[in-house]
């Protein structure tokens, strides 16, 4: 990241119906960066992605667990982590079924991380043992 | 702030169109999922979802109409896909939806395309 770096938050309790909220979020870091529209919807929909996979896979059933979103922005980058205190994961192990195999095994999952890894620029997964699990996405402004 | 989204139920025909509106994600995806169960369970396999009033979709959402779509054919019937926003349109696109379901400009369109061949996935 730059300089002039501006740092925005939003926690959430770990239930799906505040992915609207997380989505309108960071619609507005997205349209305050100058993101043009198009990648503004590609912010919204990985973000949402690793939101979705944080309340159904590392929290399971508990709908009172914490998701933190924390945005920051300067003229170069937004760089989004969300933290969670859940059940990690290692990357190694997600799927990476085609999605013809999905389909053959009417699966309905497998495909978030793959689609976050596509609309973002960067994407970076850290477990800290019994602290916390952060998901780093970054979109750059300047290419 | 909970996501808004609806399925409208509609007939053309022999077909049943399932009008998608609003924001399919994690939270409202068991609500189309719980539609196609019960076109299935009535035993109505030739289906298209018109998604011309569908804001947003995640994967979730995305999910929905993956992990039907065998059971569907199976049956002798398909899923359509038609009436896609750009925006919409370019989740389906990027995951390689477009390589197993025939997504159409209108309702029209779709019911035209039950004319043609099922694809093999």
């Amino acid at each position: 990241m730059g300089s002039v770096e501006q740092t925005f938050v939003l926690k959430v309790p770990s239930d799906t119906e505040n992915l609207a909220m997380i989505r309108e979020f960071v619609t507005g870091i997205g349209n305050r960066a100058g993101l043009p529209a198009p990648q503004v919807a590609q912010l919204e929909l990985a973000v949402d992605e690793a939101c979705a996979n944080v309340i159904e896979h590392a929290y399971g059933p508990e709908v009172v667990k914490e998701v933190s979103v924390r945005a920051t922005v300067d003229d170069m980058a937004i760089q989004i982590d969300v933290v969670d205190t859940g059940k990690g994961f290692d990357p190694a192990s997600v799927s990476q079924s085609n999605l013809d195999q999905l389909v053959a095994e009417r699966r309905s999952g497998g495909l978030g991380m793959k689609l976050i890894n596509t609309l973002m620029d960067e994407v970076h997964y850290q477990v800290i043992p019994g602290e916390k699990n952060e998901l780093r996405m970054i979109k750059r402004l300047k290419k | 702030m909970a996501t808004s989204f609806s399925v409208e139920r509609g007939t053309s025909g022999e077909f049943i169109i399932l009008g998608l509106n609003g924001f399919l994600d994690a939270h409202t995806a068991p609500q189309f999922e719980k539609a196609i169960q019960q076109e299935l369970e009535a035993g109505n396999v030739r289906l298209i979802a018109d998604c011309g009033q569908l804001t947003y979709i995640s994967s979730a959402g995305l999910g929905v109409f993956m992990s039907f779509i065998e059971d569907i054919r199976a049956a002798g019937g398909d899923l359509k896909i038609c009436n896609l926003t750009p925006k919409v349109a370019q989740v389906f696109e990027i995951l390689g939806f477009d390589s197993i379901f025939d997504m159409t400009p209108t309702v029209a369109d779709a019911e035209r395309s039950f004319a043609n061949p099922v694809r093999e996935v």
